[in-house]
């Protein structure tokens, strides 16, 4: 039942962000992005991250993706023409596609990632405890810093959406 | 109980990755640019569970919570440059946002 689960989920994944790149509507691509999101987080819950699951669907589904929609609304582009695709960059693509099927053959040809059996013990990202302990004590100082950079952040957005006077445009 | 092995979680990452990096590459429509830098992000955060989670450790857990965290000052940041710039510009497509070009 359970590779059965991961190939649901695999595919539901790829096939959305497929969907994200593919489609010509900038809402459906936002409709697609969700769905990938919550293909990713029945494989965060397949790999025990029960935590980072739920973290996903609230901080990406809930606020990330709302707010793609909300600026797609509030410029409302919708009416422009020829509104898809940039002109095919025929060499970085060709570069790009070497680099990934060598990664992939790679990976198939020299046999299995070094890994210990997963199943000998539980996981450890299933507890909410861990976390806690980790986060205040070894990365105290990342978890301030993080706090500094949501304040910047915030602030930046401020200055950014304030309408600044005698600002001359480029062209 | 893990049956997929860390190499199906490591290609489908990379396959999630190739995307949304095609996704950057071809689209002309940055809304929708944007949007596929958010899923390569989360192709690396697939990853880091899943290795952290085949190895035992909570290290990569931890770091994703950290990327998740950034990843959403990210957005909120992108998002107001994209507002201000349809302001000033009345565009989005990145064919026309060609000032620095010449």
């Amino acid at each position: 039942m359970a590779p059965a689960l991961f190939h649901l989920f695999a595919l539901l994944t790829v096939a959305s962000a497929v969907g994200v790149v593919a489609t010509k509507n900038a809402v459906t691509a936002a409709m697609s992005f969700l769905l990938c999101l919550v293909g990713v987080a029945g494989l965060f819950v397949q790999l025990d991250a029960y935590l980072l699951a739920f973290l996903l669907l609230l901080v990406y589904a809930g606020a990330v993706v709302a707010l793609f929609l909300f600026i797609i609304m509030l410029l409302d582009t919708q009416g422009q023409k020829n509104w898809g695709f940039k002109k095919f960059p025929i060499f970085v693509s060709l570069i790009a596609l070497g680099l990934l099927l060598t990664g992939l053959g790679t990976f198939v040809t020299r046999g299995q990632l070094d890994a210990p059996n997963p199943n000998a013990a539980g996981g450890v990202g299933a507890a909410l405890k861990p976390y806690a302990y980790q986060l205040f004590t070894t990365y105290l100082l990342p978890v301030q810093v993080m706090g500094f950079l949501l304040l910047i952040a915030m602030l930046g957005v401020i200055v950014l959406s304030k309408k600044i006077d005698g600002v001359e445009d480029v062209k | 109980m893990i049956t997929a092995t860390l190499n199906e979680y490591v290609i489908l990452s990379v396959v999630l990755f190739a995307i949304g990096f095609f996704g950057v590459l071809l689209r002309k429509n940055t809304l929708v640019l944007f949007m596929s830098l958010e899923l390569m992000l989360i192709a690396s955060t697939l990853a880091l569970v899943a290795f952290s989670r085949f190895n035992h450790t909570l290290d990569g857990n931890v770091f994703v919570f950290f990327i998740f965290t950034v990843a959403a000052a990210e957005v909120a940041v992108g998002l107001a440059i994209i507002v201000a710039l349809f302001r000033k510009r009345h565009t989005i497509r990145v064919d026309e946002l060609d000032a620095l070009k010449n």
